[in-house]
């Protein structure tokens, strides 16, 4: 206690509508600590920081730094306290440099001097140990190049209170430990730095205190040292959970879907899948890695006969009639009618998935209508579907006929799975599916996944924690840039590994000195 | 340290200014049915207050005198009664053809067009082959070639979308202006004088039931069930929702979107053409460039009120049927200028527009006067 609090928050609530997004939250941060913020989805973290950070303003409640009380009300008065935050999503201009980006905005009264912000801003990324060059533009880095720039931004200014929100969630693990380094060396500094996260090992690893958030107010506050994952966890959901993940050995295997060169190209001519070959296997989970935006949507979407490659086969082994189809050129219609029974959970929800302004039964009607010969639509069997899928996984709505978007993450995530589960398929892919979800509704999502594998279908699974990928899966196609960088028996090897084959290929690094260079030093 | 300096500097400064908004915007949910429906309605009558304010000063009428013209002018006789229905079922009519258009989110603002061109397919049939065919099939000749018309009419500018993603709007609004050039064209052909005033057809009548109005009001009402079941009841429908709310979905349940548009387009052309047969063939008889007088726009608000729902429609075309009407009474019993009609209806439009915003949010005032940073 006696370290000077930088940061305190007292009473402070935030109300949308009738919904309390925060309640009462109590907060406080010192100078030289690293407070994490841990909790599920919507229990209120990025909501808090929005109001730190002069996004939002509370409903009541006051806000103190450096002991005296402050009025936020836009992120200039935030900066002008010295509070700076890194959002999840990077708001940089592509054609700028990286000092362009940092510099723009700036109003300190001196002329604008690019030679030196530029060596000002090399001086600061020194200090803390970024690798950074700060006359790259941004449209040639890398995601995590482009978080470093995101967080140079906020030092340049003379912030000392830094929030950053999920800054892991898009980078490898390599990568995530230079930046928790760094963190650390800011911490040295006597700077003060908020962490929004919901990963617990990262919480354990990097934070001096844990403030853990539920249904928006502030259950407690404990130190990092003093406590354990089980019991963070129970604290974050209200009960105790079993973290683990059921994987029984795969029976029955056989191949069911064999992806042979797949090559393809987008609009702008870019090669967006590479050669890939694979085969997913009946009776396994496959899981494939890689860094969001390496082609694993292309991929799924070509599988499904939304998009088309340009070269290679898509070989699916019909189990009932022994035949097999090449789908490569099909549409999802004329792959239905081949008898093949593909469910795909693609990765945008609401948006391809579902229809948000749909209710539950018109939702379920998406797969069904075309049946029959009626020109009317029949509605009774979809609304048992959602009828049964409510009650079998648990979906809280009030009932089947609330639009979709009105409900929660996980609810939505249950009424889609629910549904591409219902057509008993024998090939299901699911792309990031328990993104956004907490932790109850993500461990329902893998069994209901296991549940499958059981069931004798070939599960494909695009995931991004790596930890759960590593548990969940039985192979793992590793892909980067397009590329398939390696396919790993789950149960032997490790997230490292998984995490350098995500980041390595000749290709993509041939123009990236730089970052080959740091590659080396690990 | 140098860099806290000059923050605590700049706080300084700023201490005199930083006070908590004077009033936020507070998003709110959950609202009752009948408090929503209690602000449109206050609404309407604070619009109404300011419109009768208005012709105070224009007009040196009362208020009381105000409204009561108003709905004198609409609705005050049996004739009047029977013109404010066959008024609401024409602009019902088009309404209802836009529809299935508006809910694909494919922004149709060529009704006007569609439905003019429909019309002169009618009286084109009826010019050359009136008194050659008998009056019955005259009239079925005349039904598909408004309808077929129309169909094209609306079909084109999907077919281009759907084909090379032109943009609806322009394309829709465009083919307007060549409706009404193709008018223009035909009536100096027809007209003896060369003129613009075409003399009132003598075949091509539909027949008179239990008056002269019935029989159109009642077809709009058929017309108005059948748009309602296809919309909500049957596949078609339902494809069109879909698209309408997210084209990656159709994709990923393999609808075509590209045929859904077209067809759907073909349908909402057809019905503004049905609407131009009945203009000529139940009511003008003749045809002009004014002949639909900008229902095809009107429609629009028409059917966005309703949120694209036939039933509703039912009342939000009454609705702005009844201002029209009654504020032309206004304009003509007071002697104020002929465009005192249509400030009303916009007025009236601005306000229901307007209170949406205090039913999906409301506005919070600074509670405290408590100053930031301020406290040494």
């Amino acid at each position: 206690m006696n370290r000077p609090m930088a940061l305190e928050l007292k009473n402070v609530s935030k109300y949308f509508g009738n919904l309390a997004a925060n309640k009462n939250v109590n907060l406080s941060v010192y100078r030289g600590e690293i407070l994490a913020i841990l909790g599920e989805n919507g229990c209120g973290k990025t909501t808090l920081m929005n109001m730190i950070a002069g996004i939002y303003f509370p409903d009541s409640g006051t806000i103190s730094v450096d002991g005296k009380e402050v009025v936020i009300r836009s992120p200039k008065d935030a900066f002008n306290h010295g509070i700076g935050m890194i959002h999840q999503h990077f708001k940089l201009v592509d054609i700028f440099t990286a000092a362009e980006n940092i510099v723009l905005g700036v109003n300190d009264g001196k002329r604008y001097n690019i030679k030196k912000v530029n060596s000002r801003v090399a001086e600061i990324a020194d200090k803390y140990g970024f690798h950074i060059d700060p006359k790259k533009k941004i449209y040639e880095m890398s995601v995590s190049e482009k978080q470093t720039v995101e967080i140079l931004k906020v030092l340049y200014r003379g912030a000392d209170i830094l929030i950053l929100d999920e800054p892991s969630a898009v980078l490898t693990p390599q990568e995530t430990d230079r930046l928790f380094d760094v963190l650390r060396r800011m911490r040295e500094d006597g700077k003060s730095i908020l962490i929004i996260t919901h990963k617990l090992n990262e919480v354990m690893s990097i934070s001096d205190r844990v403030a853990v958030l539920r249904k928006g107010e502030n259950i407690n506050t404990v130190e990092t040292s003093k406590t354990t994952p089980a019991e963070l966890t129970e604290m974050m959901v209200g009960k105790k959970v079993s973290l683990n993940i059921e994987r029984p050995e795969p029976v029955n295997v056989c191949d069911r879907l064999e992806v042979k060169n797949l090559n393809m190209v987008d609009a702008d001519g870019i090669k967006v899948l590479d050669n890939i070959s694979f085969t997913a296997r009946s009776g396994e989970i496959l899981g494939i890695a890689g860094i969001a935006g390496s082609g694993q949507k292309e991929l799924l979407e070509s599988i499904a006969g939304l998009c088309h490659p340009i070269t290679g086969q898509i070989i699916y082994h019909n189990p009932k009639t022994e035949k097999t189809e090449d789908l490569r050129d099909k549409d999802p219609v004329a792959i239905r009618e081949l008898g093949v029974r593909l469910s795909f959970v693609p990765e945008d929800r609401i948006g391809m998935g579902l229809v948000g302004n749909m209710d539950i039964v018109d939702n379920m009607l998406l797969r069904s209508y075309r049946k029959g010969f009626s020109m009317f639509v029949d509605r009774k069997k979809p609304g048992d579907l959602a009828d049964k899928i409510v009650k079998e996984l648990q979906v809280s709505t009030p009932n089947t006929h609330t639009p979709v978007r009105r409900l929660s993450g996980g609810n939505v995530q249950k009424v889609l799975v629910g549904r591409e589960i219902a057509s008993a398929p024998t090939v299901l892919m699911a792309a990031y599916p328990v993104r956004g979800l907490d932790i109850n509704s993500s461990y329902t999502i893998y069994d209901l996944l296991t549940e499958q594998k059981k069931n004798g279908v070939a599960v494909v699974f695009v995931g991004e924690d790596l930890d759960v990928l590593v548990e969940l899966c039985d192979r793992i196609v590793v892909i980067c840039a397009g590329k398939v960088t390696g396919i790993l028996d789950a149960r032997n090897t490790t997230k490292e590994e998984i995490g350098l084959l995500m980041t390595k290929t000749e290709g993509i690094y041939d123009v990236d000195g730089k970052e080959a260079e740091n590659g080396e030093k690990e | 340290m140098m860099l806290t300096e000059r923050r605590q500097k700049t706080v300084k400064k700023n201490d005199k200014t930083i006070r908590e908004p004077l009033f936020r915007v507070v998003k709110r949910d959950g609202m009752p049915w009948y408090k929503s429906m209690l602000i449109r309605l206050i609404a309407v009558l604070a619009a109404l207050l300011l419109c009768s304010l208005l012709s105070i000063f224009m007009a040196k009428a009362s208020p009381l005198e105000f409204i009561k013209t108003l709905v004198d002018g609409a609705i005050g006789s049996t004739h009047k009664l029977w013109k404010f229905a066959k008024d609401t079922a024409v602009l019902l009519c088009i309404s209802l053809a836009i529809t299935p258009a508006f809910r694909m989110r494919f922004w149709n603002i060529g009704a006007e067009g569609q439905t003019l061109i429909g019309a002169l397919a009618s009286v084109a049939i009826a010019f050359y082959l009136g008194g050659k065919v008998s009056d019955g099939l005259l009239l079925v000749i005349m039904l598909f070639a408004s309808v077929l018309v129309g169909a094209l009419w609306g079909g084109l500018p999907a077919f281009f979308k759907a084909k090379w993603n032109t943009n609806e709007t322009l394309f829709t609004l465009m083919m307007n202006y060549v409706a009404t050039g193709l008018v223009s064209y035909c009536l100096v052909c027809w007209t003896p004088t060369n003129g613009s005033v075409l003399p009132r057809l003598e075949f091509g009548h539909i027949p008179v039931v239990i008056h002269e109005y019935f029989l159109i009001i009642f077809i709009v009402l058929i017309i108005t069930a059948l748009i309602h079941v296809y919309l909500h009841y049957t596949k078609q429908g339902y494809e069109i929702s879909v698209v309408g709310e997210s084209e990656n979905t159709a994709r990923y349940i393999g609808i075509n979107v590209s045929k859904v548009i077209i067809r759907t387009m073909l349908i909402s052309g057809a019905i503004c053409g049905l609407a131009g047969f009945l203009i000529v063939g139940a009511l003008d008889h003749s045809i002009n460039t004014e002949t639909v007088g900008g229902m095809g726009f009107t429609a629009i608000m028409v059917s966005w009120l309703a949120k694209f729902n036939p039933v509703i429609m039912l009342g939000t075309s009454a609705f702005i049927t009844f201002l029209q009407l009654g504020s032309s009474q206004i304009s003509s019993t007071f002697n104020i200028d002929s465009s005192f009609p249509n400030m009303v209806v916009g007025i009236v439009l601005f306000f229901i527009i307007g209170c949406e915003f205090f039913i999906g949010y409301r506005i919070k005032l600074r509670e405290s006067d408590k100053k930031g940073g301020n406290k040494q």
